[in-house]
């Protein structure tokens, strides 16, 4: 069987399109102008079970696996929702695999369940001011000091650091490199510990943007996650994933640019016609949904081998840094011609296709730059 | 231990293209379905009952092999058990022969409670909860707008025009609950995954000793002589504001009588 149309997923699919079409679509444009999503939707979304999916049930999650969250993100968008509220709803998927994976059990009651109940909001700081995809290179420093870590240094770009409640850092312990990195999570509030933000972007608005400054932020020792040192394994064991739910989020957004435009070219008329009459219209939208069409099934392979765990750690980074660079390309290109299709309408802030326009554009940037994910991949390709 | 019953519809989806069959009954074959959104409410005070303190909730529906969407929803919303009346000579039962059929199913289980949404939002007659009170024998305490159980004592408030009024009744109860008792919940994650485990019957008219003369098209007492599709919707008038715009929009009001 598909594992993609069993019925309790075609059930899930049914669940999530009611909940974007009630709980976010009529909000969302609200929450762009706002810059930011209000906490009681991460409540809401933890009700209906959304924030727990993939997280297991020991955890405090709802279980199930990636082709479960893939569902989510892709139903959420082509429903109407857009790839900055799930980076900014579900910050978390980034924030706690690490600590669900290698976290103490302390960790795991104080920031897994709560944030998957909804009652807390989690982020990941890895990126620096002067060092985007270079991780191994990370100059956050923690020094030990009786029972805490002394934490100096600056993180930026931080999804959700604005309203998270604590970051799971990444920060030197030990020598340069990436044998050195640890993560520990810190919570906000804490003396030393200043944020800066909404930081103002071209797409994403309702995912609060955040620059964190630690300068001797004191915290305690068992905020480390894991081991010590092993920090880059964890981060790099879970790029995997968040490139996965980036190239999900890149053909979701394509798709729904598609289904925006087809129904903007069967409504408008020029010169007495309704576009989609013009042979040239038609063979762009089959065009567009040919490459949403290539892009999903590298995507859902990719997410079928990391489910069935047919492929090792390196074979997976391949197989993720090609799907997210197959998405995020024809993501790139359809939201472009969706925008072209609607004409000066699609240049207004009023038409949805503005907002995935512009939102589409950090898919190939985060989570490691299309650059970044060609390199490995010729390496990994022997190139 | 509270055992409720509730009564659910299957109903064509009212943002899809709806259409009646050469007989006037209503198309449940080719038009996409789902559970009656009015009936999702009863649905969740039961949950909410049972939630408070102890019981268990059962599913009930009675229409053609789709109508088990219906029954699969509510058991994604957490009821416990589910029963399908699937008889192919049910078909064009009119209220009161439907009504037949349920008290006769609801006879089968073991229950305190039985509750119903305040109408199908297909037929939207909202009578049939009082029908099957009376087949039954039960009070029938109707249009809640909120519910509470106390032991064996259900308690309602029912929002009319001109006041509220409180209604209480004892021991076995029908009860139909409004729109206003309360948003149901959304099938949660863990709810979607557990409810293929949980049990449906199904059960034919024999099951329940129903006759088949006794229901159907022929035997419903109410017919359906004829149907037209509703015409399309013309195009809206547009005013010229030319400094009496605000006196042609009362005029326009009072035409109609919103004024």
């Amino acid at each position: 069987m598909n594992p993609w149309t069993t019925p309790e997923r075609t059930a899930l699919r049914d669940m999530v399109r009611d909940f974007t079409h009630k709980e976010i679509v009529p909000n969302l444009r609200q929450w762009e102008d706002e810059g930011r999503l209000p906490r009681e939707l991460h409540l809401t979304a933890a009700k209906a079970g959304l924030m727990g999916v993939g997280f297991p049930e020991e955890v405090g999650g709802s279980g199930g696996d990636l082709v479960d969250t893939t569902i989510v993100t892709e139903t959420i968008i082509e429903s109407g929702g857009s790839s900055g509220l799930i980076a900014s709803l579900f910050t978390h998927g980034i924030a706690l695999p690490h600590i669900v994976a290698n976290g103490s059990p302390d960790l795991i009651d104080e920031y897994v369940r709560p944030t998957l109940a909804g009652e807390k909001i989690g982020s990941l700081g890895v990126t620096e001011p002067d060092g985007g995809s270079d991780v191994a290179n990370l100059r956050t420093r923690a020094r030990k000091d009786g029972a805490d870590y002394v934490v100096d240094g600056a993180k930026t770009f931080i999804t959700s650091g604005v309203r998270s409640d604590f970051v799971t850092t990444a920060v030197r312990t030990g020598d340069d490199g990436w044998g050195g990195i640890s993560l520990v999570v810190i919570d906000k509030g804490l003396d030393g510990f200043d944020v800066t933000g909404p930081l103002a972007k071209m797409g994403w608005h309702c995912s609060d943007t955040a620059e964190l400054a630690f300068s001797g932020v004191r915290v305690p020792q068992d905020r480390l996650v894991g081991e010590e040192n092993a920090g880059f394994v964890y981060v790099m064991q879970q790029f995997v994933v968040e490139r996965l739910s980036l190239a999900t989020q890149g053909y979701a957004t394509a798709q729904r640019a598609l289904d925006l435009a087809v129904e903007y070219a069967r409504t408008r008329e020029t010169f007495g016609r309704p576009l989609i009459k013009r042979q040239a219209v038609r063979h762009r939208l089959v065009e567009m949904h040919q490459k949403v069409e290539a892009a999903r099934a590298v995507t859902r392979q990719a997410v079928d081998a990391q489910v069935s765990g047919e492929k090792d750690d390196l074979q997976m980074s391949l197989v993720a840094s090609t799907a997210k660079n197959v998405a995020v390309e024809a993501c790139e290109w359809v939201v472009s011609q969706a925008v072209q299709i609607h004409g000066g309408a699609g240049y207004m802030r009023d038409s949805e296709v503005d907002r995935h326009y512009r939102d589409a554009r950090i898919l190939g940037i985060g989570g490691g730059a299309t650059e970044v994910m060609k390199d490995l991949s010729a390496k990994l390709l022997g190139y | 231990m509270t055992k409720i019953v509730v009564a659910v519809k299957y109903v064509p989806d009212a943002t899809a293209d709806r259409k009646f069959e050469s007989d006037d009954t209503v198309d449940r074959e080719n038009v996409d379905g789902l559970l009656s959104e009015l009936d999702e409410y009863a649905v969740e005070q039961a949950l909410q009952i049972v939630e408070e303190g102890e019981g268990e909730v059962t599913v009930l529906t009675v229409g053609p092999d789709d109508a088990a969407d219906a029954v699969r929803k509510a058991l994604q919303m957490g009821a416990d058990a589910g029963v399908h009346v699937n008889d192919e000579a049910i078909a064009g039962s009119d209220a009161i022969a439907t009504s037949l059929v349920l008290a006769k199913a609801i006879e089968k289980l073991e229950y305190d409670l039985v509750m119903f949404g305040m109408a199908s939002t297909d037929g939207s007659m909202g009578i049939v909860p009082t029908l099957v009170a009376e087949r039954l024998g039960l009070p029938a305490v109707t249009y809640g707008s909120e519910i509470t159980v106390d032991g064996s004592t259900v308690t309602i408030r029912r929002d009319g025009d001109a006041a509220s009024e409180t209604v209480t009744a004892e021991g076995k109860v029908v009860v139909s609950v409004t729109d206003q008792t309360g948003e149901p919940r959304y099938p949660s994650f863990k709810g979607i995954m557990a409810a293929k485990k949980k049990p449906v019957d199904e059960w034919s008219l024999a099951d329940l000793g129903v006759d088949a003369a006794q229901v159907g098209l022929d035997a419903s007492g109410t017919q359906v002589e004829s149907t037209a599709p509703r015409p399309p919707r013309t195009a809206g008038e547009i005013v010229t504001d030319e400094g009496d715009g605000g006196t042609k929009l009362a005029e326009f009001l009072a035409s109609k009588k919103f004024i």
